[in-house]
């Protein structure tokens, strides 16, 4: 079992906030994501969780039991450092059985050379041996066992780290940004291997990283941090489609959503620019941003009421799609379309373009960054 | 390279050459008169090693040797004769054992204060931490009454322990420990500790490995300072001579009935400064080896 519960976690600084009343339930078997930009409080739960931190109220309850006065070492979880953190003066071996000696061998047993006479050390040195030989042949690095951190790569170091946490199969992952210090390539791949590690492993991952792709791809719910509150926990696709508030959906998604500045009429019904939406805001009679992803946007050669124009500031071509940063002509906006290659490579920085907008999919926000439906009328 | 460039590499070495030479002359001198007779000592010739003409030495008659015994070669006299004159080896062991003693207890009790220090939040760290600055600014004479006093007081003048204790807190030890600490990640150490390692075990397992060079450092530092002292040692060995350390033991050459026989003197030095540069050349290979944390990032 691995569920973790945290219940209204608070954590301070000095007289800084880092943390604001908290509450997530992870389920057991969970790929849960923590994600957010860099200082938003992420790697502090983290530590919070791991016991490397104590919080400053709240309780951490571990398959429901309170662990707020057990030492890390205790919790029977494993973490995954961004920078390995594997013990540079001994191989990788060693690394590796660390944390299976300190958990086996009783304190006389692990004593230098007399340890050795202890009878019952030769069978703990036996399923040592074995846990770690299974563990480097699941992640691929038995070649390496014989060889010291700084003899690795960077790819390989991450999985020989991963590894020192897989051996002494804890309760629980946590991982602080495992892949950040991997070129982009290498990263792209470990995040499809995590994930089928976590399958494979049915065990609970609690993964922190401030890249929000990583967070959409593996995760089975992304909890969105911003400045130590806890904006949205959900699945991926639900954070993406239906996100709760500005902050969100701006820090979701790349490129950037777009943000339009519009008004809802004394009906309800939303304009932007010199566009009108077909669908009525619950909130009238007010002031309303408008976000529209770049996929919901498109160019086109027609020109009427539902579309708007402006010129190609830049063009940035990714091969499967063209990104097109658009100033729009009123001057108030800059925003972004996807455009698809095959109609719209002949489109270059400087020409004139409209813009129309795919239907159903722009989200409402209020002044105060908060989600506004639209009625269902 | 430009002809240019190698006349300006050619002043640097030339400098270089006149520093090392001005530093390695003593040294010269050392080893040279440990090896000629006195006569040429004292009228300067003879070069390095001298004629090594085998002669009887007078002194060494006089001490009670038969005359047989006292002829032979400078280099063998001046060796021979130093041995006999005074228990150098027994000398060498108490350099030996003061100076590891020393060390030893200087490194379980600087370790885990440097660690405390750098890496541990506890109330009044930055207190103690410039208690640890203020007292490197205590000069050892001006407590060494005081210190005196107090072994004389518990009885201890005269033994080992008065040449050991007063030396087993190294505020320097912990002041370049700290610093050296500051530098190792966190993330080892919370690494450790997820581990399941207690603090005790991350200061002896993690710290002390990843600090080889730093504590090869620290070990030249306190090894050279603590087998050099003459003064330290000749106010707390008073009588005894079995307790002498080696500088100590070289005054034994000094002055008295024999007048100065330098030979013999130089010869029972050169068996001093020996291990100190021996065990310096194997550290500095280690130096440049050192466990650096290259690993980690």
């Amino acid at each position: 079992m691995g569920t973790i519960s945290l219940k209204n976690i608070s954590k301070s600084f000095g007289s800084t906030q880092v943390l604001n009343n908290l509450n997530v339930d992870i389920n057991d078997g969970e790929f849960l994501t923590l994600v957010g930009p860099s200082g938003c409080g992420k790697s502090t739960l983290l530590r919070i969780i791991a016991g490397l931190e104590q919080q400053t109220s709240g309780d951490v309850l571990i398959d429901n039991k309170n662990v707020n006065r057990v030492r890390a070492s205790e919790r029977d979880l494993a973490m995954v450092f961004q920078s390995y953190a594997l013990y540079p003066h001994l191989t990788v071996r060693r690394n590796l059985e660390t944390p299976l000696r300190l958990r086996d061998y009783n304190a006389f047993e692990r004593l230098p050379l007399i340890g050795n006479f202890s009878p019952s050390k030769k069978d703990k040195t036996e399923s040592i041996n074995q846990l770690v030989n299974k563990t480097s042949e699941t992640l691929k690095i038995s070649e390496l066992l014989d060889r010291k951190p700084g003899q690795l790569s960077g790819g390989q170091r991450q999985r020989v780290a991963l590894g020192r946490a897989m051996v002494r199969e804890p309760v629980a992952f946590l991982m602080d940004e495992p892949l950040s210090n991997l070129d982009a390539a290498l990263r792209v791949h470990m995040r499809s291997e995590l994930s089928e590690l976590h399958n494979s492993l049915k065990t609970t991952f609690v993964y922190v990283t401030h890249d929000q792709a990583e967070a959409l791809t593996m995760s089975s719910r992304m909890a969105v941090m911003i400045d130590g509150n806890l904006l949205q926990l959900d699945t991926p696709q639900e954070v993406y489609d239906n996100p709760s508030s500005l902050s969100v959906a701006q820090f979701v998604g790349s490129p950037k959503i777009n943000i339009f500045k519009g008004t809802a009429d004394s009906s309800g019904t939303v304009g932007f620019l010199n566009v009108n939406l077909k669908r009525k805001s619950s909130e009238s009679n007010t002031d309303l941003h408008i976000g529209i992803r770049p996929e919901h946007l498109e160019i086109t050669n027609e020109s009427n009421e539902n579309t708007f124009s402006g010129t190609v500031a830049y063009r940035e071509n990714l091969g499967s799609d063209i990104f097109f940063h658009v100033n729009i002509e009123d001057g108030s906006n800059k925003i972004i379309v996807r455009g698809l290659p095959q109609f719209t490579h002949q489109i270059s920085n400087g020409s004139n373009v409209n813009i129309k907008r795919v239907s159903d999919k722009a989200l409402l926000f209020n002044q105060a960054g908060m989600r506004v439906q639209f009625t269902n009328a | 390279m430009e002809a240019k460039q190698y006349i300006g590499e050619g002043w640097k070495h030339a400098i270089l050459i006149i520093g090392a030479i001005v530093v390695m002359l003593p040294f010269y001198m050392m080893v040279s008169m440990s090896l000629k007779s006195q006569q040429e000592i004292q009228s300067i010739s003879g070069g390095l090693i001298g004629a090594q003409e085998t002669q009887t030495f007078p002194v060494c008659v006089k001490t009670g040797y038969s005359e047989e015994t006292c002829t032979m070669k400078p280099y063998q006299y001046n060796y021979w004769f130093a041995f006999e004159k005074a228990p150098i080896p027994r000398y060498l062991m108490n350099g030996v054992i003061v100076t590891l003693s020393i060390f030893i207890i200087q490194v379980l009790v600087a370790l885990p204060c440097a660690y405390a220090l750098a890496k541990l939040r506890f109330y009044g760290r930055e207190f103690v931490f410039s208690m640890v600055l203020f007292c490197l600014l205590i000069p050892v004479h001006g407590i060494a009454l005081p210190l005196y006093v107090m072994l004389a007081q518990a009885g201890l003048v005269d033994t080992y322990s008065a040449l050991i204790l007063p030396w087993t807190i190294s505020v320097f030890g912990i002041f370049l420990m700290r610093q050296f600490f500051m530098t190792v990640p966190d993330e080892l150490i919370d690494a450790a500790r997820m581990d399941g390692m207690g603090e005790y075990a991350i200061v002896w397992k993690v710290m002390l490995p990843t600090a080889i060079p730093a504590l090869l450092a620290f070990a030249i530092f306190s090894v050279v300072a603590h087998w050099n002292d003459y003064f330290w040692p000749r106010m707390v060995i008073t009588g005894n001579r079995d307790l002498f350390t080696p500088p100590l033991g070289i005054r034994e050459f000094r002055g008295g009935i024999d007048s100065d026989e330098f030979g013999p003197m130089m010869a029972s030095i050169v068996t001093v400064t020996v291990p100190l540069i021996v065990a310096f050349i194997i550290a500095q290979k280690r130096f440049i080896e050192g466990i650096t944390l290259t690993g980690m990032k």
